[in-house]
């Protein structure tokens, strides 16, 4: 077996552990495993051109960026920290779990399109728990708002990965339908997602106990 | 019938615009690669693969060379913000909410109604057209609503856009990279290495490796997807299955969710990782990966003791 290949999985694992440019090293690792697998250089070009031109669909999702933005610049994200700072008895820790439980029921109804970075968590969840966070803590370290940013932002993917699957008509259940049934092993789209149930559950628990640890965390060791 | 053609033409659309204000800012590194972009949605489906490939080099080059710039186009400020937040109120939620309601509500009737019959989208396509609309919506509704200058949406979208940098188009460029693996054989390779490890014997070690592998390919690959089919039949089916009789649903289902950790820790999942530490402005690109490794390594185990009692167990 030639195992030559493999070295541009390497050359990605390398090139993001020095903090290379990423598209510097996806290109390289993609023109080095074609080589190796005894492709010609312009047909691994002409491979990596068709590939990036039909996976297109992936970055059209940035036409929102001008409808954030002009919301942004009338004060989006002050309206949302404003909305939490008005409740009485918010915190951080009761909003993201709440947020995790509202990602993952609409994401296993098949919802998924509700949440995500762009549209929900830059301009609403993260200036919310932001706010939050605040209220009970008091003023935030640079470090601190980041890491709470980055929580809200964590929050959204644990939601939407381990809720979707739970909705049987969703990309990854028929890929798994698919892969069992060439092989020789039909299976419903309903007994696969009856069994995403346990881990979504599990999930629920796990994030949500680090998120109330990470707020009770935040509390004690700034002050 | 409305195609994705349609919405590469609204997407060419908008990174024109964004290389031209980035061009009259004498932002060349910018221009430039906004421009390509541009190129690559308006005319991608016309040239040959190698002139795509070029388009590909081109913007890599760019960036490569640090050409990118953060821009700083005018806007309001922090104190203007919170006086416009305070007379507008909660009627400033409504135009974000418009976009995942279009999405949804629209998907939803388009799939459980006779409205579907109409061939009025590309087959399986409705969902990110409907998105399309609802943003064309929104942003008609919001420049009616608040009536900002003419080019306030272009240039907000812009600074937003320059924030996020190359990272915007490295989701699209690591499926790209998942293709020429496909094509070198890479997951043959690592599905023979995965069965040659495997201990013989133990259906509990069989269980780890088959977890283990999912989630450190999907790692490597930065989805599950193409971690996913070379697993399963590497050690899913072959020895899972057939030789220690476990039960399909349950190693087909939950095997995808131990790929799924794999994801959450990878900074090649770019568009779940990397893009929102950009979007949120985070000091450390993998701010949003520490926050989920110690989910992601919990519930992997939970995720290995549920194959393991509900596939042999149960």
């Amino acid at each position: 077996m030639n195992t030559w290949p493999l070295l541009g999985i390497a050359i990605v694992v390398v090139g993001f552990a020095l903090r290379f440019n990423p598209l510097l090293v996806v290109v390289a690792a993609a023109l080095a495993t074609g080589v190796l697998a005894g492709l010609e250089p312009v047909a691994v070009i002409e491979a990596l051109g068709k590939a990036f031109n039909d996976n297109r669909y992936i970055s059209v999702t940035w036409i929102i960026l001008p409808v954030i933005g002009l919301l942004e610049r009338y004060g989006l994200q002050q309206r949302a920290r404003a909305v939490i700072e008005g409740m009485r008895g918010a915190t951080m820790g009761k909003l993201l779990v709440a947020y995790l439980a509202f990602r993952q029921l609409t994401s296993a109804l098949g919802m998924k399109d509700i949440g995500g970075h762009p549209q929900a968590v830059r301009p609403l969840v993260a200036p919310m728990a932001e706010a939050a966070a605040m209220k009970t803590h008091g003023e935030l370290t640079g470090d601190e708002r980041d890491k709470v940013k980055a929580m809200a932002a964590a929050t959204d993917n644990v939601g939407l990965f381990f809720g979707e699957d739970i909705f049987f008509a969703i990309a990854s259940i028929l890929l798994i339908q698919g892969v069992f049934e060439s092989a020789g092993y039909p299976l419903t789209p309903l007994q696969l997602s009856v069994w995403a149930i346990p881990t979504a559950i599990c999930a629920f628990l796990i994030h949500g106990a680090r998120i109330l640890a990470f707020d009770r965390r935040l509390g004690g060791v700034a002050r | 019938m409305i195609t994705y053609e349609w919405l590469y033409g609204l997407a060419g659309a908008a990174f024109t615009i964004w290389s031209l204000l980035s061009l009259r800012d004498r932002r060349w590194g910018n221009a430039g690669f906004w421009a390509l972009l541009a190129a690559s949605f308006l005319i991608g489906s016309h040239v040959s693969d190698f002139v795509n490939g070029l388009l590909v080099l081109a913007m890599v080059a760019i960036a490569g060379l640090g050409g990118l710039k953060r821009s700083d186009p005018p806007t309001t400020g922090a104190e203007e913000r919170q006086r416009l937040s305070a007379k507008l109120g909660n009627r400033l939620f409504l135009p974000a909410l418009i976009v995942p309601l279009t999405a949804v509500a629209g998907t939803l009737l388009y799939n459980y109604t006779p409205l579907g019959q109409t061939g009025l989208f590309e087959a399986r396509r409705e969902t990110l057209i409907l998105f399309g609309v609802g943003v064309v919506v929104a942003l008609g509704a919001a420049m009616l609503w608040l009536r900002p200058p003419l080019l306030a949406p272009a240039q907000e979208g812009r600074r937003l856009l320059d924030s996020i940098g190359w990272a915007a188009i490295l989701p699209q460029m690591l499926a790209a990279l998942g293709a020429v693996f496909a094509l070198a054989g890479v997951g043959e390779i690592i599905g023979g290495l995965a069965s040659a490890v495997i201990p013989d014997g133990s259906v509990f070690l069989t269980v780890i490796v088959f977890a283990l592998g999912m989630a450190l390919f999907t790692m490597i690959m930065g989805n599950a997807f193409a971690a996913y089919p070379v697993m399963v039949a590497a050690i899913g089916i072959p020895l899972l299955v057939q030789q220690y009789g476990g039960r399909p649903a349950v190693i087909g289902a939950v095997g995808m969710l131990a790929g799924f950790c794999g994801t959450l820790m990878t900074p090649m999942a770019a568009n779940f990782n990397i893009v929102p530490a950009a979007l949120l402005e985070l000091k450390d690109q993998n701010g949003v990966i520490r926050q989920q490794i110690g989910t992601a390594l919990a519930l992997w185990v939970c995720n290995v003791a549920i194959i393991y009692v509900g596939a042999f167990l149960l």
